[in-house]
């Protein structure tokens, strides 16, 4: 009895968690489609309820009703389990993120790691579905973003390393209670423009969108599926937009702090201040978008190895030489 | 205590079937599939009993980096169909005896190791320490590492280094007529020198190189 009530109150608090983010999720499909369309004088969806907000449902329902076409000659198990994949990893990182000092499903000591690690499964619902479809560009674009996705793991591993010498912990919660004095994206400026592009490529958005190139492979890795499979991958990956863009609001914009520690400030409650600076991110996220042309696959490799990489590990050394000539580094 | 076993039981099920299955599958690109289900059971494994930093540097580096090369080159080499000309052809045979070999090496090694453990007192005394109160498993794995190992450490560093820069040197070669773009000389390159006037002569026509 005791185990179905520990259950029942989990799961209660996952569905709390879990549809919020879903439903944010929908949203900010919108909402990038919106700020993609302003930048270039167009409307975007605005025909769909007031502003066009319901026009992610009405995607979804369209969705839905389509007919899920599996190809013959693919690997049928594999096929279906990839967007599968793609979605759980997406949602299952959210479980260690806080919104408050209590407001956090998982506290667990290595939540940072945690995070880096579900990220680094995501490159499998990729491949696996290139891999699945038994076809060139699904297959093309499959490779493309298996390597794309672990080079950049390599620079945000490195940027994080940044910020946990700082911290001294590996707790998300620690992580933003350091950040009371100052917000990391002050001393670590260089850090967050490289973690901002790094995570741009490693969620897969332009200017990084390689894996489904439209130009060049149809649509990637995304090419053989169909309806709510298609649509499974969508969510996924505009879920883990919004992870990044959560994980580097916690590392570098003082996570659920309110920027002023003042009265007014104060009142309001610190998930508000995080889903603001997580919009304030994704809104940069679809800027860029908008902005910036397609990079080279080789452009994007260089980028990645040659440049952020001695970048962020020469940083590491400054951090670390500073914060020790200086006597500043954390006691635990 | 129950759900710890029954989650316990759980992920070593899955552990064992899935290594089985790595041998056990024809299909090269299903074997590492079912590798990458083993690394994921044993750091939930890692994590139940507290060593939660070994748990997640095993998914990321063994996941996350490991096996997607693994995956990479076998979905790159067609591994499938050599496997299946290899269990077909005469000399299908011939790969026992050296398989059969290492296995038995192996089992040794395990042997030594699992025996030594019970006879060698250090061993069990290590084994045995329990992690002290209010100290994360990350942070005594810390001080350990870099106060009393730290010299073991480095060098291991060090040689995953050479083995790096060795694989480098071992697959680099520099192709002869590739044609390559300089980032500098597309960036510093001005009008003057992109455009040139030229009086061109009738029936005649200029080179340009190209």
């Amino acid at each position: 009895m005791e185990y179905l009530n520990i259950i029942f109150q989990e799961s209660y608090k996952i569905l709390f968690l879990l549809v919020p983010v879903l439903v944010s999720v929908a949203m900010i499909v919108w909402l990038d489609r919106r700020v993609w369309a302003f930048v270039q004088k167009r409307q975007g969806p605005n025909v769909v309820g007031p502003f066009g907000l319901l026009q992610s449902l009405a995607d979804a329902l369209k969705y839905i009703f389509k007919e899920i076409i599996i190809p013959a000659s693919s690997n049928k198990v594999i096929f279906i389990l990839a967007p599968i994949i793609t979605m759980t990893l997406a949602l299952i990182a959210w479980a260690v993120i806080p919104f408050g000092v209590e407001q956090v499903l998982a506290d667990i000591n290595v939540g940072i790691l945690y995070i880096f690690a579900v990220s680094s499964l995501s490159v499998y619902g990729i491949i696996m579905g290139g891999w699945a479809s038994n076809s060139k560009y699904p297959f093309l674009g499959a490779i493309r973003s298996a390597a794309q996705m672990v080079s950049y793991e390599v620079s945000i591993g490195i940027i994080i390393i940044n910020v946990l010498l700082c911290v001294g912990s590996l707790n998300l919660n620690d992580i933003v209670v350091a950040q009371k004095e100052m917000w990391f994206v002050i001393p670590l400026f260089p850090m967050f423009v490289i973690f901002f592009i790094s995570a741009l490529a490693e969620t897969n958005r332009p200017p990084f969108d390689l894996p489904e190139a439209e130009a060049e492979l149809v649509a990637g890795y995304q090419t053989e599926y169909s309806g709510m499979m298609y649509a499974m991958f969508w969510l996924g990956e505009y879920a883990n937009i919004l992870l990044m863009c959560a994980l580097g609001s916690i590392l570098f914009l003082g996570g659920w702090l309110s920027p002023i520690d003042l009265y007014p400030f104060n009142l309001i409650p610190g998930a508000l201040w995080l889903i603001f600076k997580i919009l304030f991110l994704f809104i940069l996220f679809a800027l860029v978008k908008a902005i910036v042309p397609r990079y080279r696959y080789d452009q994007l490799m260089r980028l990645g190895w040659k440049i952020f990489l001695p970048l962020s590990l020469t940083y590491v050394v400054l951090t670390a030489s500073y914060l020790f000539y200086f006597n500043l580094l954390p006691t635990i | 205590m129950i759900a710890h076993a029954i989650f316990f039981y759980v992920f070593s099920v899955i552990a064992v079937v899935s290594a089985i299955m790595v041998t056990v599958s024809k299909n090269t690109v299903h074997s590492v599939f079912f590798l990458i289900l083993d690394f994921i059971s044993i750091s939930c494994l890692f994590i139940m009993i507290g060593a939660e930093f070994l748990g997640m540097i095993m998914l990321i580096v063994y996941v996350g980096a490991v096996a997607v090369l693994f995956l990479f080159v076998v979905m790159m080499l067609n591994v499938a169909q050599q496997k299946n000309q290899w269990f077909v052809s005469k000399d299908s045979s011939r790969h026992i005896p050296i398989g059969l070999l290492i296995s038995v090496i192996i089992f040794f090694e395990l042997i030594i190791v699992i025996g030594g453990w019970k006879y060698k007192p250090d061993l069990f005394n290590s084994a045995k320490s329990s992690l002290e109160n209010g100290v994360s498993n990350t942070h005594s794995l810390g001080q350990v590492l870099y106060t009393d190992y730290i010299h073991v450490f480095q060098i291991s560093g060090m040689i995953l280094l050479i083995a790096m820069i060795g694989a480098i040197v071992l697959t680099f070669r520099q192709r002869e007529g590739v044609k390559k773009q300089s980032y500098l000389k597309q960036i510093s390159r001005e009008r003057t020198e992109g455009v040139e006037v030229l009086e061109v002569a009738s029936n005649k026509g200029v080179k340009i190189d190209d």
